[in-house]
């Protein structure tokens, strides 16, 4: 693991913390309505200032807060062009799936390859600093999940040629 | 009997908000839905006496009248009740407020004299209610100017007159809202001589919304708490702010425990105890020291490899070493109200009604 990372990630650590500071808020435009004003942008004043933490230009991190919910929008480390290829299964693979992953967005922010939603329901039922480390696993996780898919991508490439070319041989 | 008493009132869902009766021996609480639950008091535990069902959204604030013994409760939903006891029926009867909102309802408190109460509103007002003889039901005056966005808190002044608002808009208000006809000669030394409904007492500027506010018992002071971590303090409208810094997360609620010392709760699911020493307002502590977990098992590998990998610096456990294991929403003096707060109550998302003790709670060196 790589100096950076640390800092990074406590970076990323405490201003998740800091965004996570939710409260039920019903919506001041539509009656009855109650709904994620990150989302909404219907109300300007119950939107906090966003955030990006950026380690290099390859990977940064997206943070909106606002009164009743927060987004976070990851963008994942790609070096080339397979490393593009595997993010992009990869966090499709998820995203059809983000029913089962609760704070998981559907679709990414523009510019970013992953995206989370959390809102003022979930970290009434899920304990809030579980949420953070999470997110901060996650994030972890992913560089690891996608350069070792990498390196069995290429290996099987190297297996498969190998095999291919020795019957030439 | 241990400090601090945790009863776990409803499990795996917030209490949105709490209120105790005048003697302490029942509490209404919402359960983060359309119902308020009455619990009465029993041994050292609480027994589920009575649901109030009516609301249909969200209730988001409850207040307990302790001399005429009614429940005013605030939803979502646009609508006020008044639940008054009806001892013949043996349950309690609700009527319905004439709020003429639009917008949810967030926050509702009965004056010190308990004929009216205010209820703050998503719809950029506060509706002073009344109740009007002629037409026997709970009419309503409108404060609209010049509140630009939703009413988080409110916090009547002892004088029965003057009513602070703290909203979203970043601001706190002191309005007065004086209803002819119901209250006698409005006059205040420190807020204003002329104080017909409507008049805006004093405006506050934040960098943050308005969590929270309240008057101190004398009424002299008004104190707030706002999103940025600071509460703030000011002692008339044209008197400099008095700010108190905090590095805690943000303060959603606090109450005046005595003229000179505050009590926040929030984000960080512990109180923290601010007071005047020597002149000066400061950040005295937190009142909960936390449970000391043994930690010998996590081994110094662990440790270190933990804060390299995850920037983690605390062990791995679910819980945490607080009290509240999440955030705490509202905080009620419990006993000594109103200057000599000794006990209060807190309640949070984690389901948890607890009440503390002042000055058990431990603050080392505590001298207000």
């Amino acid at each position: 693991m790589s100096n950076t990372l640390r800092p990074y990630l406590s970076a990323v650590r405490s201003t998740v913390t800091a965004a996570m500071c939710l409260e039920n808020f019903s919506s001041q435009v539509v009656e009855r309505h109650n709904k994620p004003e990150v989302e909404a942008r219907v109300s300007s004043e119950v939107l906090l200032t966003p955030v990006v933490i950026s380690r290099n230009e390859n990977e940064k991190v997206l943070i909106e807060g606002s009164i009743n919910s927060l987004r976070i929008s990851i963008k994942v480390k790609q070096a080339d062009e397979i490393e593009r290829i595997l993010c992009h299964k990869f966090t499709r693979f998820l995203m059809l799936r983000a029913e089962s992953f609760f704070i998981l967005r559907r679709k990414p922010v523009e510019g970013y390859d992953i995206s989370f939603l959390v809102t003022n329901h979930h970290t009434e039922t899920m304990y809030k600093h579980k949420l953070v480390d999470f997110i901060i696993q996650f994030m972890e996780e992913v560089d690891k999940e996608i350069s070792e898919m990498k390196l069995s991508l290429n290996a099987r490439a190297r297996i498969v040629a190998e095999s291919y070319l020795q019957q030439f041989s | 009997m241990t400090s601090p008493e945790v009863h776990q009132l409803v499990w795996g869902r917030p209490i949105s908000c709490h209120a105790f009766n005048k003697d302490r021996t029942q509490v209404a609480i919402c359960p983060n839905d359309n119902t308020v639950e009455i619990y009465q008091r029993n041994g050292s535990g609480w027994e589920l006496t009575e649901t109030l069902t009516g609301h249909d959204q969200l209730v988001t604030s409850i207040d307990w009248a302790p001399e005429t013994n009614r429940i005013v409760t605030c939803s979502q939903d646009r609508n006020a009740y008044v639940w008054t006891w009806n001892p013949t029926e043996g349950k309690w009867g609700h009527s319905l407020v004439h709020l003429r909102i639009n917008r949810a309802a967030t926050y509702v408190r009965w004056s010190p004299k308990e004929n009216k109460f205010a209820v703050a509103s998503g719809a950029r007002l506060i509706s002073i209610c009344y109740f009007e003889e002629e037409n026997n039901w709970w009419g309503s005056k409108h404060i609209k100017k010049p509140i630009k966005s939703t009413i988080l808190s409110l916090d009547w002044h002892p004088d029965n007159i003057l009513l602070v608002a703290g909203s979203t808009d970043m601001k706190t208000r002191v309005f007065s809202a004086y209803i002819k006809g119901v209250d006698g000669k409005a006059s205040n030394p420190v807020w204003g001589d002329k104080l017909p409904l409507h008049t805006l007492c004093g405006e506050f500027d934040n960098d943050g919304w308005v969590h929270s506010v309240a008057f101190s018992p004398s009424g002299n002071y008004v104190a707030w708490s706002s999103h940025n971590s600071v509460v703030s303090l000011a002692s008339g409208p044209n008197n400099p702010v008095i700010t108190i810094p905090t590095n805690a997360l943000p303060i959603v609620s606090i109450i005046f425990a005595s003229e000179t010392s505050i009590i926040g709760v929030g984000h960080d699911c512990v109180p923290f105890l601010f007071a005047q020493r020597g002149g000066q307002w400061e950040l005295v502590g937190k009142l909960d020291q936390g449970q000391k977990k043994s930690v010998a098992a996590n081994s110094a590998f662990r440790v270190f490899q933990q804060m390299d990998s995850r920037a983690q610096q605390t062990n791995q456990d679910v819980e945490l070493n607080t009290t509240h294991q999440n955030t705490i929403t509202s905080v009620r003096p419990y006993a000594g109200y109103p200057d000599n707060v000794t006990k209060f109550s807190t309640s949070g998302v984690d389901g948890k009604l607890v009440i503390w003790d002042v000055l058990a709670s431990g603050v080392a060196g505590l001298r207000i």
